[in-house]
């Protein structure tokens, strides 16, 4: 684990071998990918590598680089990894390609599915979703009799009864570390209770009911959190489940298989999963949809895009699928939803669904407004209606500066 | 000296400073006046993403940059004048808070909530790193000369960690359940939160720098102390001075000098304090002015980054350091004059 953490802190190299064992072609011209570091990109890459001439880097920090990287001329990637979150300033510096022709020529093995069409145009190959779901301690809740909670409301409720009966730490974890994470919960709650974040002209619309609500339901579970909540992320999370301190949380379901993992989880085989709670009983589950794709620079040659488009059909193929099908929940042909992926899936076939994560100038702005303005109401320097006018003082602050509101 | 032959000596780093020091922060200073935007146009884009069992497409209204003809964003540079500097300084709101008489309200407020911590640590930290450091320099000094060695070795190891890779550590060491947590929960028999409150995580802050820079203190102190006079020690002690009045009546005044040298280093190091904020991710409670500086530079997912006020940003924190710095540089300045 240790070893592992470390690769992901940093950058992990992954260079084709020579070894063209499982690769349908020869690969002839050099390609490169940056794309983010958690376990389903080192399979894709993995994979990719097995025709040769290839090299990935892995660096989490791979949304900083890659809008610099690819507006080079010629860009210094081939192929990019992003997700619905980050595809933003590529798509908008058009540093990345339309890839209708090539789909049409090479993409007969994709599904449908995998087709990210941005007005019109296909910008992206998708090849996994990811969402928040619940993740809970099934032999805990069956010994004190709950039932898996549905609306939040219950989880406040089973949160209540586990704190009671005192079997873990605590009832509760949650990803509320002050930032994107903070600001990412909020999101998801603040959806659940059906609002907006800007309108048309891109003036904010949080300081509402929707956004109180959200606020106050935020809130409402830090007494079941471990204190230091406002640093937990993602990892603490799922950590604070592998060590058994914690028995409910709403959490990325590409954390999920993480409770299984011989050696590193006391809670092998106790974990399950559901769909992420509603926030209001006729609402969609309180999250968002994110999904995980390639694309292809727009400043290379077009040999080297045809090269670059053969290793991601290569890449996301059946076999690798087969051979990973616990690290995420695959778009691609093949992949068989194991017990872990119930929990999402549920999610996103709900009804309401949940909305996609929007990726837009104005939502990053606004993203680092709630990231930065949220803790001040948990930590009880404002209520509720300051801390959103805030919010928006500060968006508006920003967007001006960015030139997105004109006065 | 001849004029050209210090010129010839001179010269290459005069360049070199231009160069990485003073354009640079011309480079800033004009950044924080001018603001550089993208046109943007309203359109409406239709996005299909993966759903179950099949995609989903929604039709929205977005903002986009407009290309120009050669593909790059159409920008414009406005003059703003300091509006960059109203909008980090936010004197509306320090108003208001004023006007209630809330120190709480205006510790809402990110620049002057910065500058609240950035200060306190600076001047906390500042005398106990002199007095650790002068404190290990006089250990070491007068230790047996076979332990010399092994000890100065130990002492500065702290200064050779990686600031963020230190700062890391220290977070581990305390954070949920980690060891020293562990620890002293055990001894005061007590539930422990090390990172849930401000005032905990500015104790690990300042004990973590002092730990850092009092071996850098240290090695100075200890270079100066082979400089004492031996003479007037010895005729201090024939007048009967013990060993308080010779530290205060010979050490100490003998040092002044390096004293001075590291508190104008130090103000300089740690006005700028940010691997903390980072490593202990306190930004929920505390933030230092660097840290501010760095958000506003920090491009989100959409790649915005808000550079005229990260470079107004910068220079109030440069006009800081030169406050702070006027007093002790005064007195180099007396001194220096006194000397001749």
């Amino acid at each position: 684990m240790k070893l592992r953490n470390l690769a992901l802190a940093g950058a992990v190299a992954v260079t084709g071998t020579g070894v063209w064992a499982e690769c349908a072609f020869e690969n002839e011209i050099e390609v490169k990918m940056l794309s983010a570091g958690f376990e389903a990109w080192k399979a894709v890459a993995d994979a990719m590598a097995e025709c040769g001439n290839f090299e990935a880097e892995l660096d989490q920090e791979f949304r900083t680089k890659q809008p610099a990287a690819f507006a080079a001329s010629p860009s210094l990637y081939h192929l990019g990894g992003v997700s619905n979150g980050t595809i933003t300033p590529l798509l908008n510096e058009g540093t990345i390609r339309p890839l209708d022709d090539l789909v049409a020529e090479y993409g007969q093995d994709l599904s449908p599915n995998q087709l990210i069409r941005i007005d019109g145009k296909i910008m992206a190959i998708a090849m996994m979703v990811n969402t928040q779901h619940l993740q809970y301690r099934a032999d805990i809740l069956k010994d004190l009799g709950l039932e898996v909670p549905q609306t939040w409301d219950e989880v406040m409720a089973a949160a209540e009864k586990i704190q009671e009966a005192g079997v873990v730490d605590y009832p509760l974890g949650a990803t509320l570390k002050s930032g994107w994470n903070l600001a990412q919960d909020f999101v998801n709650m603040f959806y659940g209770y059906g609002g907006s974040f800007v309108d048309d002209s891109n003036n904010p619309t949080i300081n509402n009911e929707a956004g109180i609500n959200a606020l106050e339901t935020m809130k409402a579970m830090t007494p079941y959190l471990d204190p230091e909540y406002l640093v937990s992320d993602s990892t603490y999370v799922q950590q604070q489940f592998q060590q058994g301190k914690i028995a409910m949380a709403n959490l990325w379901a590409s954390r999920a298989a993480a409770a299984d993992i011989e050696g590193e989880s006391q809670v092998v085989g106790l974990v399950e999963t559901a769909a992420a709670p509603l926030a209001t009983a006729d609402g969609p589950p309180a999250t968002t949809i994110w999904w995980d794709g390639i694309v292809v620079a727009a400043n290379i040659s077009d040999e080297e895009a045809v090269a670059a488009f053969k290793l991601i059909v290569e890449g996301l193929d059946e076999e690798m699928v087969s051979a990973n099908n616990e690290a995420a929940i695959w778009l691609v042909p093949g992949y068989e939803p194991g017990r872990f992926a119930t929990g999402a899936i549920e999610t996103l076939s709900a009804q309401p669904s949940p909305p996609a994560y929007p990726s837009t100038t104005a939502m990053g702005l606004m993203h680092t407004a709630l990231g930065n303005g949220i803790s001040d109401y948990l930590t009880g320097a404002k209520d509720a209606e300051t801390a959103l006018a805030d919010i928006e003082a500060a968006y508006i602050t920003s967007a001006k500066e960015a030139g997105l509101i004109t006065e | 000296m001849k004029f050209k032959t210090f010129i010839a000596f001179v010269g290459p780093s005069l360049f070199m400073m231009m160069l990485f020091i003073a354009f640079p922060l011309v480079s800033v200073f004009t950044q924080s006046f001018y603001n550089v935007q993208p046109e943007f146009e309203q359109v409406e884009v239709e996005t299909c993403t993966p759903g179950f069992p099949t995609q989903t497409c929604v039709t929205e209204v977005k903002s986009r940059p407009v290309m120009d003809e050669n593909g790059n964003i159409k920008t414009t540079t406005h003059f703003v004048g300091l509006q960059a500097y109203r909008d980090v300084l936010e004197f509306d709101r320090v108003g208001a808070a004023i006007r209630n008489g809330s120190w709480s309200q205006l510790m809402t407020i990110d620049f002057w909530k910065a500058l609240r911590f950035t200060l306190t640590f600076t001047l906390f930290t500042l005398p106990l790193v002199i007095g650790v450091g002068l404190a290990i320099a006089l250990a070491v000094n007068n230790a047996a000369r076979s332990l010399r060695g092994p000890v100065i070795f130990i002492s500065l190891l702290p200064f050779i960690i990686t600031p963020v890779i230190g700062s890391l550590s220290i977070y581990w060491l305390f954070v949920g359940d980690g060891i020293l947590t562990a620890a002293l929960e055990r001894w005061l028999d007590k539930d422990i939160a090390m990172f849930a409150q401000a005032w905990t995580i500015e104790l690990l802050m300042l004990f973590y720098r002092v730990w850092h820079v009092a071996p850098f203190a240290f090695v100075i102190f200890y270079a100066g102390l082979q400089t004492v006079n031996q003479d007037t020690l010895e005729s201090a002690i024939i007048d009967g001075a013990n060993r308080l009045e010779r530290l205060r009546y010979v050490i100490v005044p003998h040092l002044m000098p390096l004293i001075i040298f590291i508190a104008i280093i130090h103000l300089m190091d740690s006005y700028r304090v940010f691997e903390e904020v980072v490593g202990f991710r306190s930004q929920s409670h505390v933030i230092s002015l660097q840290w501010l500086t760095y958000d506003f530079l920090v491009p989100d997912d959409s790649g915005n980054r808000a550079i005229s006020r990260a470079s107004a940003s910068a220079m109030l924190t440069m006009i800081g350091i030169v406050i702070l710095l006027i007093l002790p540089l005064r007195r180099t300045w007396r001194d220096h004059k006194g000397s001749h």
